[in-house]
């Protein structure tokens, strides 16, 4: 039987369990840890080499997986088995079952009339009142940390093939980093994801990044995201006074 | 007593957050609060009955003029839609809102993993603020739910949501 590989997008490693709990049609009350904590890992190892940043958490419930699986398989005499012996089990079972009620709870929440979604007040005008200026989506100018993720997003969808073609292109940073600001100087703005187009060998993809974050040390572009998980634009910096 | 119906139609109108029935009294000068509150209350049943697009709403607290449900989409076409929080922000925010006053050590634990980041957004957001500290070593943060988040997800009080226990009520 093969394993259907759907990446889902998981809130956690408690969320990873619940849904594998799920797909499996688990009692959650009697739980066969061995098989879970072999799809778990499993799912760790896809996480993994798709996507380079995986949660210490993950490994952590990983290891309390393992832990109560040697657990469930150590010999208990029958003799020992009393009223209060701990199923080994126990208190992942509890942790899971709270973790679900809250998550219950946050799609409870979810399915209410929310304001600025489903229900509107009155509009003010902008500057007015505070509220007016923390809500808004501005576009968030990006930390490197937000670049970078973004740019693990990009490389993950670009085809693992091209990786291996040894090109013996040569290209400086040097050249990247006026490739783009040419493109730029000419297009006003860039989206970044689109600098990637048709660069599949893997220094002219590291090259790119390099350059992007060069420039934005050199305080040379600016680099906006409309919210999160949006869309990622780069612009000339504009110089202040003068 | 048209008069006063006229006058807190008004006040609620132009006030930028839900109006409490307390503030009311102070502007109008009156004490009678039951009668304000009464007056209110017969409002939102007028608005009811007129069926039309706008509401009057009890949340956090007080009253405000909303949007009916189903006109959602209407005003969508022609507002900015502004970003909805994300799952994991509000899991962290259901875990605040039901166990308020909480750690965030607590909020991790129950999530299975670090919460910072949403509980930065929402700091931010206002909808989640810092209630003090707790008189152990580190003096951790305590933290709560605000009024925001309660006209956010249209809940008159605390005591609207629904225990965890109903919720897993209606599951079954």
């Amino acid at each position: 039987m093969s394993y259907e590989i759907k990446l889902d997008v998981f809130e956690g490693p408690l969320d990873l369990l619940l849904y594998l709990i799920k797909k499996n049609e688990i009692d959650i009350y009697n739980i066969p840890v061995a098989l879970i904590t072999d799809q778990y890992l499993q799912y760790l190892d896809i996480m993994r080499t798709l996507n380079l940043d995986l949660a210490g958490e993950y490994l952590v419930l990983a290891s309390t997986l393992i832990y109560v699986k040697s657990q469930m398989l150590m010999p208990r005499p029958e003799a020992e088995v009393s009223e209060d012996e701990q199923d080994p089990r126990g208190e992942l079972v509890q942790q899971l079952l709270e973790y679900q009620s809250y998550k219950e709870a946050a799609l409870c929440l979810d399915r209410r009339l929310i304001l600025e979604r489903d229900v509107f007040k009155r509009a003010y005008p902008l500057g007015e009142t505070e509220e007016a200026e923390a809500d808004d989506v501005t576009d968030l100018e990006l930390t490197v940390f937000d670049l970078v993720s973004a740019f693990q997003r990009v490389i993950s969808q670009m085809d693992q093939e091209e990786y291996l073609e040894i090109k013996g292109e040569k290209i400086s940073l040097a050249d990247r980093i006026n490739e783009i600001m040419e493109k730029l100087v000419r297009a006003q703005s860039l989206v970044f994801q689109d600098l990637f187009e048709g660069r599949g060998e893997r220094r002219a993809v590291i090259y790119t990044l390099l350059a992007v974050l060069e420039l934005m040390k050199l305080r040379m572009i600016k680099v906006y995201q409309a919210g999160p998980f949006g869309v990622i634009r780069i612009l000339l910096a504009v110089e202040e006074g003068v | 007593m048209d008069d006063l119906k006229s006058i807190l139609e008004a006040l609620v109108f132009a006030s930028e957050t839900p109006l409490t029935v307390d503030k009311i009294a102070d502007v109008v000068g009156s004490p009678d609060k039951k009668e304000i509150e009464r007056q209110l209350k017969g409002m939102m049943e007028e608005y009811r009955q007129r069926g039309g697009g706008i509401c009057l709403q009890e949340v956090a607290g007080g009253f405000q003029f909303r949007t009916r449900g189903d006109l959602g989409p209407w005003i969508k076409k022609l507002k900015v839609l502004r970003s909805q929080l994300a799952p994991a922000t509000l899991e962290t925010l259901s875990v605040i809102a039901y166990r308020q006053p909480v750690l965030k050590s607590d909020v991790d634990r129950i999530r299975g993993v670090d919460a910072g980041g949403a509980l930065k957004k929402l700091l931010e957001k206002k909808m989640v603020r810092i209630m003090g500290r707790k008189d152990v070593p580190g003096k951790p943060m305590i933290y709560g739910t605000t009024n925001k988040f309660l006209e956010v997800f249209d809940l008159k009080d605390l005591s609207e949501l629904p225990t965890l226990q109903e919720l897993k009520e209606l599951k079954d």
